[in-house]
């Protein structure tokens, strides 16, 4: 790898901590997206579900993590990303975001970087987990 | 959900890739990576999750679970895959899209009982009918409402 400019294994990412969670982010990432389930944003409609009230679209933190991941090692670079989903986020919480380069491969006559990353919650609960792939 | 269910496709769709959505994702998930950014004529990268927004170019007819009885307060998503072969799409391009069930199956769940499992894959194509991205959802279908 030396010479190429891409971190070697092991070199993590500085964490990206990020504000905390409102529902405003909610539905700013559901009318991006498309995804309009009432659950994330009317508290009515999520109490009679069973929920104490809205929570986390959990896409809107997998397209966090996946920034994250392509301000690093490069949005053309990206080839693969895979998220999780683990506890669920509410608002209010406070999401750590990490990454850490786990592997590199030669696939195709490419350099192909693995890297792992996760969401973490304020109480250290795993809100997702990610795996990328990253052409060097 | 029923595993004869496997293999059920539905029909291709046309999407779009539009700078002004780009952005609009972009700052939804609160990146300011200026790769992600053009004015008029550029052909900036989508997101790594912007496949995420292909729903708006899908009608009932596009889903392959259209008609399928589902419990939506009892069904999670349980994970999701973005695949790229080669950079991810970009402002202007064209893609087809066909999605369909591809896996139905049971596991034990961790308090006793089965959760059934559901994976639905979206492949998306070129203008010279090239694959150059997959989605892949997996849904779980729980017993109980999640909490």
């Amino acid at each position: 790898m030396t010479g190429t400019g891409a971190p070697e294994v092991g070199t993590e990412r500085q964490p990206f901590v990020d504000t905390p969670l409102t529902v405003t982010d909610f539905v700013r990432y559901q009318g991006a997206s498309g995804d309009m389930n009432p659950i994330h944003h009317d508290t009515e409609f999520a109490k009679a579900a069973g929920y104490p009230g809205p929570f986390a679209v959990g896409m809107l933190q997998a397209g966090i993590l996946s920034t994250y991941a392509t301000d690093w090692l490069g949005a053309s670079k990206l080839r693969r990303f895979k998220v999780q989903f683990r506890e669920q986020a509410w608002p209010g919480d406070v999401l750590t975001y990490t990454g850490k380069v786990v592997g590199t491969r030669d696939e195709g006559g490419e350099t192909l970087l693995d890297v792992e990353l996760a969401c973490t919650r304020q109480t250290g609960g795993v809100h997702l987990k990610g795996w990328a792939t990253f052409a060097t | 959900m029923d595993p004869s269910l496997e293999g059920r496709t539905a029909a291709p769709f046309t999407m779009v890739v539009e700078l002004g959505k780009i952005s609009e994702f972009a700052r939804a998930t609160k990146s300011t990576n200026p790769d992600y950014a053009g004015g008029p004529g550029d052909h900036p990268v989508s997101p790594g999750t912007f496949l995420a927004s292909a729903g708006f170019w899908q009608g009932p007819e596009h889903s392959p679970l259209a008609g399928v009885e589902l419990n939506w307060h009892r069904i999670l998503h349980g994970e999701q895959e973005f695949t790229f072969h080669g950079p991810p799409p970009r402002a202007g391009d064209v893609l087809t899209g066909v999605s369909r069930i591809d896996r139905v199956y049971e596991k034990a769940g961790k308090r006793g009982g089965a959760m059934n499992f559901a994976e639905t894959v979206t492949e998306f194509r070129n203008a010279a009918g090239e694959l150059v991205a997959e989605s892949r959802g997996t849904m779980i279908e729980t017993s109980q409402a999640a909490s």
